[in-house]
């Protein structure tokens, strides 16, 4: 049997333990044995991307410490994925194999455990999604192609969710234009960031999308909170959830 | 100049503040993306050639000295006086030599960004040379005694309704006067009259053949190209990061510059130089200001390989909802926010903080200039230096709402005590108030991952 080692990012674990339930449920129907190791809260992304990389030396240290001994490390977010991917072979030698053994959710389904595997899971979800592929895991992971980019198109995040009965998707006039998030840059240049999610949302309404769905609960919390101070309900969630067939708006 | 720390924060909330106006500013850049994205696609052969055009500059660049030294005496041997200049004041002292030795007293220019930099038309104009910019979007912005709002479309953040409002107040067109094409042909007529009365052309260059010693501008108006035809001086002003070895690397550039920037195949012109003509005297200024410094930094020295397109500005999403002139630096954008920091890093601070690292600027880039990692290098530098405090004062002091809400404070559990470990204090208190300014915060659920897994596996095992 198969085993993973699962991480779930800090805000994902205090916000929204449905995503990480609903994946930690997903691995284990696709009969993976998943280890949720207890002692990693963050991988020091935040503070990273803000500028202070060398405050979260010890988060990504513990992160590293903590991941050492699995053979793969599936992170529950695409930006926490990238930062230890490109950043943790910077520390040190275990860090460099830390590195190269983290994989996001949707790549290694898409990647190592395949489409016909995931099909398996036979969920229903009769609902036109909006895609949002977070901007890291997207140009930084390859998720999808990014549209700058003229090689052949793919896309394993709209391919997994292919294989649930019933999804249809939101047509985007901008289909990969950042939400705005952007971690402290949401406070730090907080006219821009509220903007930037305002236009994402208005794309999205405007082909009638009927939920957003995404690989980052990050950009879902800075995209839902905007909807909910307009008075717009619209679930938001991660694809693990629309994969693991029930979706609780 | 002002030498205000740029605070692109509240220039970018209130160019936002009139959001009808950003909408449209962002839609007429997406348009440019757009066009881009269809002509790049056109060439199967795109993501070669710009892997192709980054290795040759990033050759160049590791032998810039010599390329620079092969230029200058192969120009030489065209007759071309090539002249070195260290910083702005050394161009500037270098070109007013130049006109005041040919005794030139009306100077028209073909847009280049390096005398932007440089604030050449201040300099000369307080010496008496009178300086027409020529090409339209840049005499527009001239005229309005504004700087250009982005490098390749300097005229980009203005209305035609702004434009026509400008040709009343300057070239007394009649007022309500919008009509894009009747407007041209006004600009058109007032700029003939400067070609013909020229003493001396200024235009800036896309590329230096070291090779051949050829000087090569890219233009659509033409321009540049009546201004050093009709002019019996013609000086050059030029970055030395411009230079290629061999003009067999020209195509690559060529493929990618145009499409990169406008969406066309080609500029209209491609002018190639070897010489001056009959009779006219023909000058280089090879600019340094910063650029040997910038090649010095091994985190920032391959944002050299810039050609200038201004894709990443029309790419990035900052940029189309925050205006050129937010970033109060002659190259703005994600471009700008990676090489100006690198001349005065306090004034500069905010730049490499206006961006949500997306990546798309990296993605778009001819030249491959990992724009976004670069970004982070400075955002680790400058926290780390004495600036940062002040660079991001205005983002860091907004007083902690989160105090005033003990609920909150549980809902965030762990992360709060992990952020006041590790942020520094402002910062941490003053997130939770300013996100919740125009956002909701995430209802809190019932318990944490975490806490439902301990409980949910004890109930297993």
């Amino acid at each position: 049997m198969r085993s993973v080692a699962l991480f779930v990012p800090c805000y994902v674990d205090q916000f929204y333990p449905r995503a990480a339930i609903a994946a930690l449920q997903v691995l284990e129907r696709l009969h993976i044995e998943v280890v949720v190791p207890a002692s990693a809260a963050c991988c020091g992304q935040p503070l990273a991307n803000a500028g202070y990389e060398r405050r979260g030396t010890r988060a990504l240290d513990t992160f590293i410490d903590t991941f050492a001994s699995y053979d793969r490390i599936v992170v529950l977010s695409g930006s926490c994925a990238m930062h230890v991917r490109t950043h943790a072979g910077e520390h040190n030698a275990d860090g460099a194999v830390v590195a190269s053994r983290t994989t996001e959710f949707c790549a290694f389904l898409h990647d190592e455990v395949g489409l016909p595997a995931v099909a398996t899971l036979s969920s229903t979800c009769d609902m036109r999604i909006g895609l949002h592929i977070g901007c890291h895991g997207l140009r930084g992971l390859g998720l999808a192609r990014a549209s700058e980019l003229q090689v052949p198109g793919f896309n394993k995040v709209r391919a997994l969710l292919q294989t649930v009965r019933g999804v249809t998707f939101a047509d985007l006039q901008r289909p990969d234009e950042c939400c705005g998030f952007g971690g402290t840059f949401s406070v730090t240049e907080p006219a821009i960031s509220a903007k930037m999610g305002r236009d994402r949302l208005r794309d999205y309404a405007a082909d009638a999308a009927q939920a957003i769905v995404s690989t980052d609960m990050s950009c879902l919390m800075h995209l839902d909170g905007l909807a909910r101070r307009d008075g717009v309900s619209l679930p938001m969630m991660h694809v693990a959830e629309v994969l693991n067939g029930g979706i609780a708006a | 100049m002002t030498n205000d720390v740029i605070d692109h924060a509240t220039a970018a909330s209130q160019f936002i503040a009139d959001e009808p106006r950003t909408d449209w500013h962002d839609a007429a850049l997406w348009w440019v993306r757009e066009k881009r994205d269809r002509a790049a696609s056109e060439l199967p052969e795109w993501e070669a050639l710009r892997e192709l055009a980054s290795g040759v500059k990033e050759h160049t660049l590791t032998h810039l000295a010599d390329y620079l030294e092969r230029f200058e005496t192969e120009a030489t041997r065209h007759d071309i006086v090539v002249h070195w200049a260290r910083d702005a004041d050394e161009h500037n002292r270098t070109v007013h030599a130049i006109l005041a030795a040919a005794g030139a007293t009306r100077l028209v220019k073909s847009k280049s960004m390096l005398t932007e930099e440089c604030h050449l038309n201040p300099y000369l104009i307080a010496r008496g040379i009178s300086v027409i910019d020529t090409d339209l979007g840049e005499r527009i912005v001239q005229l309005r005694g504004e700087a250009p709002s982005h490098i390749v479309l300097p005229a980009i953040h203005l209305r035609k309704e702004d434009v026509g409002d400008t040709f009343h107040e300057h070239l007394g067109t009649p007022a309500g006067l919008t009509d894009p094409d009747a407007l041209t042909a006004v600009a058109r007529e007032h700029l003939r009259g400067h070609f013909l009365s020229a003493d001396a052309a200024l235009t800036g260059a896309n590329f230096l053949i070291a090779e051949t010693g050829g000087v090569v501008v890219c233009t659509n108006e033409g321009n540049a190209d009546l201004g050093m035809a009709l002019a019996p001086v013609h000086i050059v002003s030029v970055g030395i990061e411009k230079v290629i070895p061999a003009v067999e690397h020209l195509p690559v550039f060529l493929q990618l510059l145009a499409r990169s920037a406008t969406g066309q195949p080609l500029t209209v012109y491609t002018s190639h130089m070897h010489g001056p003509r009959d009779g006219q005297r023909m000058h280089v200024v090879l600019v340094d200001n910063g650029r040997s410094a910038q090649l010095g930094r091994p985190d920032f020295w391959r944002s050299l390989k810039c050609i200038r397109c201004g894709a990443c500005m029309n790419t990035c999403p900052i940029y189309r909802r925050s205006g050129g002139h937010s970033y109060g630096s002659t190259v703005p954008g994600p471009i700008g926010s990676v090489l100006t920091p690198g001349l005065d890093l306090e004034k500069y601070a905010a730049l490499p903080f206006a961006s949500t690292l997306c990546g798309s600027c990296t993605a778009v880039c001819p030249v491959k200039i990992d724009l976004d990692a670069q970004l982070y290098r400075w955002r680790q530098l400058i926290t780390d230096s004495d600036v940062a405090v002040r660079g991001r004062a205005h983002s860091m002091g907004v007083a902690g709402a989160v105090l005033g809400r003990p609920w909150l404070f549980h809902a965030i559990g762990s992360i709060a005590r992990l952020a006041l470990r590790l942020m520094p204090r402002r910062l941490a208190r003053a997130t939770a108030g300013v996100w919740s300014r125009s956002r909701e915060l995430p209802p809190p659920p019932a318990q944490s991952f975490h806490a439902w897994y301990r409980a949910s596996r004890r109930e297993l095992s």
